[in-house]
């Protein structure tokens, strides 16, 4: 069926509407909730890391925090979308819709909620003497878009593939931790010892989060990861969407 | 006579196997050579050789057993699922009357969930926006409009939803099911509201295993049996016949 690009925007924005909509009509504390995750884990690492094994680094909180955000912003839309064509079963199996809209504005809500935690940013870099940087105003944008590819292609390989074996929800999760934890967001690249030091690239995630904190700590605009995670999002784009083009009219099928 | 809006020629649907996969990828890898040798071959076939054709205007019914192919056939027609072989033509806007609450969310108000449900059945914001009071008007649910729909009876969430689907002027409406939820005076009104469309021109695919509703909504009947078409006839006729089959083994068991 032929549809217009107006009707794609409409249903991604009436679905994007409707999860942001949910979250905070029940909820007047909605927006504190969405910030909490990273800043409670900001506590705790700090607490670790700081306070009990003594690293020295200076505004450690700072520098945890513009990591957790764009990660939690990744880990969270993974998290969701996985399951996201299981949770519509009964209207996938009934109405003949564009499916990828579905993950699509997922993805786009945490991107939203993201984008409300930067005043949160900009409150921890005045804390620790620092200010916003006029780069911001075209790094954001850019990081933003590519961020986006890399998790909505992601989340379109991986959302597909769960509903053909359910237990990827499963698999999924232990990876987010496990990248994670070798992703530099708790420890600077400089930390990592020398001859592992050049493997960092071969995570996805490191050259986005490195970007990102090159940019919010010292209004640098990394163009190095930025191109590399622009590369990774492109051919992750480029697999979640052949997958799901091939997968997606057998979803009525499965479910 | 004019064209026919559905036609199935020589349709076939087969699945493969998916529990072989859906059981998980741990499952799957210790079991590989013995899951992808059965998942190539063994396919499980829900319908085979469908050949039927329903004309403008018409009410068709569906009749059958359980997991005789009913449902596929109205997938096939929406175009969710496509054909193993064979060819499913469909001329018309095609309109799925969804069971109670699907598409919808809980939390939302129920004008909300109209643009929800309206777009997800193919409208743009602006052809729900010019539509809106219609629907409003035609569910005649008063303040609850604006609340959000847990707070809904199920008669109320189907009144919206037949609002809804009603405003996308379906060529061809299919229906699954939907009175088996609710109580009589609901499913007289779904009913009621089936005939209006019918008055209306609109071409109706009703599966049903409620006979009764089945003669009163609908001309004729396709009855499916054992994957393949049985019989397909004016709705008396076939009713007569599908209720003589069934009720002869449960006549006689009852007198022993």
């Amino acid at each position: 069926m032929k549809r217009s690009l107006q009707y794609y925007i409409d249903l991604i924005l009436v679905l994007t509407q409707k999860d942001l909509h949910v979250r905070y009509k029940s909820n007047i504390l909605g927006y504190l909730w969405s910030i909490a995750n990273p800043l409670a884990f900001a506590f705790v690492f700090y607490v670790a890391f700081q306070v009990i094994m003594r690293i020295k680094m200076e505004a450690y909180v700072l520098f945890l925090i513009v990591g957790l955000f764009p990660w939690q912003w990744f880990s969270n839309s993974l998290a969701t979308t996985t399951t996201v064509f299981l949770a519509n079963a009964g209207i996938i199996k009934k109405v003949n819709f564009p499916r990828n809209a579905l993950p699509f504005s997922l993805v786009l809500q945490d991107m939203i909620h993201f984008l409300f935690s930067l005043p949160v940013i900009v409150l921890f870099l005045l804390i620790y003497h620092k200010v916003p940087h006029w780069s911001w105003l075209i790094g954001i944008p850019i990081m933003l878009v590519i961020q986006f590819t890399l998790t909505y292609g992601l989340a379109l390989f991986i959302s597909s593939i769960n509903l053909f074996f359910r237990d990827m929800e499963r698999l999924v999760g232990i990876l987010i931790t496990l990248v994670f934890y070798f992703t530099p967001i708790l420890y600077p690249v400089s930390m990592i010892p020398e001859k592992y030091r050049p493997l960092i690239i071969l995570n996805p995630i490191s050259p986005l989060i490195l970007a990102w904190r090159g940019l919010f700590f010292e209004g640098r605009l990394e163009w190095m990861y930025m191109l590399i995670s622009l590369g990774y999002g492109v051919v992750a784009l480029f697999v979640g969407y052949l997958v799901y083009r091939k997968l997606a009219w057998k979803f009525a099928e499965v479910l | 006579m004019s064209q026919p809006t559905i036609i199935f020629s020589g349709v076939g649907k087969s699945f493969p196997q998916y529990h072989q996969i859906t059981g998980g990828i741990k499952r799957f890898i210790f079991n590989l050579p013995r899951a992808l040798r059965t998942f190539k071959q063994a396919r499980y076939e829900v319908l085979n050789n469908i050949n039927f054709e329903i004309r403008p205007g018409e009410a068709f019914g569906i009749i059958g057993k359980n997991g005789s192919g009913k449902s596929t056939t109205l997938g096939l027609m929406a175009g969710v699922i496509a054909p193993t072989v064979g060819q499913v033509t469909v001329r018309g806007r095609i309109s799925p009357l969804l069971e109670l609450g699907a598409g919808f969310n809980p939390e939302l108000s129920g004008r909300e969930n109209i643009y929800l449900n309206g777009i997800l059945m193919g409208l743009t914001r602006r052809e729900v926006k010019k539509r809106e009071e219609d629907i409003v008007g035609f569910a005649e649910l008063g303040e609850f409009i604006d609340q959000p729909l847990r707070v809904y009876s199920s008669g109320m969430l189907a009144r919206l939803g037949f609002s809804v689907v009603s405003s996308l002027d379906p060529e061809i409406l299919l229906v699954d099911e939907i009175l088996a939820v609710g109580d009589i005076d609901f499913q007289m009104k779904c009913l009621k509201r089936m005939l209006d469309f019918k008055r209306r021109g609109v071409t109706i695919v009703f599966v049903s295993h409620s006979l009764p509703s089945v003669r009163d909504l609908c001309d004729r009947v396709l009855w499916i049996e054992d994957h393949t078409v049985k019989k397909t006839g004016p709705v008396q006729e076939v009713l007569t016949e599908y209720a003589a089959k069934w009720a002869e083994p449960y006549s006689t068991a009852d007198c022993q």
